[in-house]
């Protein structure tokens, strides 16, 4: 077997290459701010025609769960004083699956539900008639911190979330991650929706009190 | 034992050949996700954090607000303000504001425009219902509240 003698390599120096794409790299390194297209959707209400005053709102107190949070940021959840959101979003949950007075198209819903959702129905007469007519209304005071506002409009969308995630047997952050970009996820996107409309209300803030 | 004895030569140096492969992917991500900024933001930016964040599909729909107090203190006061695009604005300008951004979208795109508020967390609710009420009048009624994430626990 003919050995190769030691010859001088034949290959590029290669090791500054490094050097300079560190330099690059560092550059971008600090020159980046990964952009952050994250957030809440929130779809605001149209504005008011004053020739054209919005409809009287004549619905049941039972079928909307109201939260107010003032300017200490202190909520009162459904008439009843508390100082932190903890748990509201397990007490939105049950509200909107209450059905405690279900009409016929309600019926069918409740008997499509996965049993784990069937399990959370309570069916209070107190409290929602079915998941399509209960409103989540969150209303705030000029002076509430932007903070709490979003902490507790987090927690609504979270509540609702759930139901949905649940329904097409998905966690909830899989569900969020469904943008709807094929028909699959679209159809399971609308699967999870059907017949529970994400009814969170933002009512205009109180003036009094900032 | 002699057939166990260690081999004479062994190479010394660990092939570096590779690393600059290694340091160029590095590099690209960085490359592909960097925005350079084309804007100083004038106003305080401590995004809230949150649990149920979306993202949205199509970035070019999104034009950024943001509120919070002003950096400048002597120049602006300590209020918070609004800044859109460069400058900051009062909340009668929004509607021009959004005008302006709407006609820069695809003609098809115009109904689906979404201003992404990014509100410093001390803000309180009064700007912020200011703008939002500016932001119905402009028909601009698709609102994300820009927030990071928040470890679940």
């Amino acid at each position: 077997m003919a050995r190769k003698k030691n010859r001088p390599s034949q290959e590029v120096n290669a090791g500054s290459m490094a050097d300079i794409a560190f330099l690059l790299l560092i550059f971008f390194l600090v020159t980046t701010t990964i952009a952050s297209d994250k957030g809440i959707l929130n779809v605001l209400p149209p504005k008011l025609d004053p020739n054209n005053p919005p409809p009287e709102i004549d619905k049941n107190e039972r079928n909307i769960f109201n939260i107010l949070i003032n300017a200490n940021d202190q909520l009162l959840v459904e008439g009843e004083f508390r100082d932190n959101p903890d748990g509201l979003d397990e007490e939105i949950k049950l509200f909107v699956l209450n059905f405690g007075l279900p009409n016929d198209e309600a019926t069918t819903l409740y008997n499509s539900l996965p049993a784990s959702l069937k399990a959370q129905v309570k069916r209070d007469a107190e409290s929602s008639d079915h998941p399509g007519e209960a409103v989540v209304s969150i209303k705030t005071n000029r002076g509430t911190s932007y903070d709490k506002y979003l902490e507790v409009f987090d927690l609504a969308k979270k509540a609702y979330f759930d139901i949905y995630a649940e329904r097409v047997n998905l966690g909830t952050d899989e569900y969020r991650a469904l943008t709807g970009q094929d028909d699959a996820e679209r159809a399971l996107m609308d699967r999870g929706k059907e017949g529970i409309p994400m009814a969170i209300s933002i009512a205009e803030p109180d003036k009094i009190g900032s | 034992m002699a057939k166990f004895s260690k081999k004479t030569k062994t190479e010394e140096s660990i092939p570096t050949s590779a690393l600059p492969d290694i340091i160029f992917m590095l590099l690209f991500f960085f490359m592909v996700t960097t925005v350079l900024r084309e804007q100083d933001i004038l106003v305080e930016q401590k995004i809230p954090q949150a649990t149920q964040l979306q993202k949205l599909q199509k970035k070019t729909l999104i034009s950024y607000i943001y509120i919070g107090k002003p950096k400048n203190t002597a120049l602006y006061g300590s209020e918070p303000r609004v800044q859109a695009n460069d400058a900051l604005m009062g909340a009668e300008d929004i509607v021009q504001w959004v005008n302006q951004e709407r006609d820069l979208l695809p003609e098809a795109d115009r109904g689906m425009i979404t201003i992404s508020m990014k509100v410093d967390r001390d803000v309180k609710m009064g700007p912020i219902s200011d703008v939002q009420t500016e932001l119905r009048e402009a028909d601009a009624r698709r609102v994300l509240y820009a927030s990071t994430g928040k470890v679940q626990n």
